[in-house]
C-alpha cells in the first residue's frame, strides 16, 4: 500500500510503555532474549569443540578462561538461559495443542518458567559443588 | 509474467522471501520437531557435561568427547541445535529488520554461519576420536 494517501489519523496501537505490565509479556521477551543468548553460546560451543581438536596449545587459553570466575559466571548464565528457554519452550509446545491458553493459566505457567530458570541452575551448581559428582 | 498461473506472485518475489512464500508450515514443524529433540539432547548434555566432565581442562574435554555415546550425542546436539537456532534467528531478523539489503545479508549469514560451524564441529569430534 506504499504511496496510498491516508484518509485521516488512524487509531494507534498502544505502545509498549502504556501497556499494563503482564508476566506473559516478560516470558515472551525472555524467550527471544534467551534464544539469542543460546545462539551465541552454540557458536561458542562449536568453536570450543574445534579448539579441543586443534590441540592443547590452542585450547589452553580457552580452558583457562572457562575455569576463571568470569568464565564460570558465563557458563552459569548460559545454564540459566537454557533452563528458561527449555521450560518456556515446553510451555509453548503445550500451547500448540490448545491447552493452557486461558490468561490465568498462561500467567501461572509463565511464572513457573521464570522460577525454573532461577532454581534449576542453582540446583545444578549445588550438585556440582556439594554433590561430590563434579 | 507469472510462470505459474495460479500464484499471484512473481518468481523473484517468492525467492526473496517477501511475504508468505508458502513455506510457513515447514518452518513451524521444523522448529517444533527440533525443539522436542533438544528437550532431551540439550538437557542430557548440560547434566552430563556439568556432572561428569572433569572441569574445562584439556584432558577433561578430550575424555568427554572420546566417549562414543558423548560423541554421537554431541554431533546430534550440534546439528539439531544449529538448525533450531537458525530457524529462531530467521524469525527475529524478519520481525525487526526491514531494510531489504540488511535483511538479505543477515539471513544469508544466518544460513552460512551455522553450516560452517556444524561442519567444523563435526570434523572436530571425528578428529578427536579417530585422530585425523
Amino acid at each position: 500500500m506504499a504511496g496510498a494517501s491516508r484518509p485521516g489519523p488512524r487509531p494507534l496501537s498502544p505502545h509498549l510503555q502504556v501497556w499494563r505490565w503482564h508476566v506473559t509479556m516478560l516470558s515472551s521477551i525472555l524467550h527471544r532474549a534467551t534464544g539469542v543468548v543460546l545462539y551465541v553460546s552454540m557458536i561458542g560451543f562449536s568453536l570450543w569443540l574445534m579448539a579441543v581438536a586443534a590441540g592443547p596449545e590452542v585450547y589452553a587459553p580457552i580452558g583457562a578462561f572457562l575455569a576463571s570466575p568470569l568464565g564460570q559466571l558465563k557458563l552459569y548464565a548460559v545454564a540459566a538461559a537454557f533452563a528458561f528457554h527449555l521450560a518456556n519452550g515446553v510451555r509453548h509446545l503445550v500451547f500448540d495443542t490448545g491447552v493452557g491458553l486461558k490468561p490465568s493459566d498462561a500467567e501461572t505457567t509463565a511464572w513457573f518458567a521464570i522460577l525454573f530458570a532461577i532454581v534449576a541452575p542453582i540446583g545444578l551448581w549445588a550438585l556440582v559443588r556439594f554433590g561430590g559428582l563434579g | 509474467m507469472n510462470t505459474t498461473p495460479r500464484k499471484m506472485r512473481s518468481a523473484l518475489g517468492r525467492v526473496r522471501h517477501h511475504g508468505a512464500s508458502g513455506e510457513g508450515t515447514g518452518h513451524f514443524l521444523g522448529q517444533r520437531v527440533s525443539a522436542i529433540a533438544l528437550i532431551m539432547l540439550a538437557t542430557w548434555f548440560v547434566l552430563n557435561a556439568t556432572l561428569t566432565m572433569d572441569g574445562p581442562s584439556y584432558v577433561g574435554a578430550i575424555d568427554f568427547i572420546s566417549d562414543p555415546i558423548n560423541a554421537v550425542g554431541v554431533v546430534l546436539l550440534v546439528l539439531i541445535g544449529l538448525y533450531h537456532m537458525r530457524l529462531g534467528m530467521q524469525v527475529i531478523v524478519e520481525d525487526y529488520i526491514h531494510r531489504p539489503a540488511t535483511k538479505f545479508v543477515l539471513l544469508l549469514l544466518n544460513t552460512l554461519v551455522p553450516l560452517a560451524l556444524g561442519a567444523g564441529a563435526i570434523f572436530a569430534i571425528l578428529a578427536v576420536n579417530f585422530g585425523v
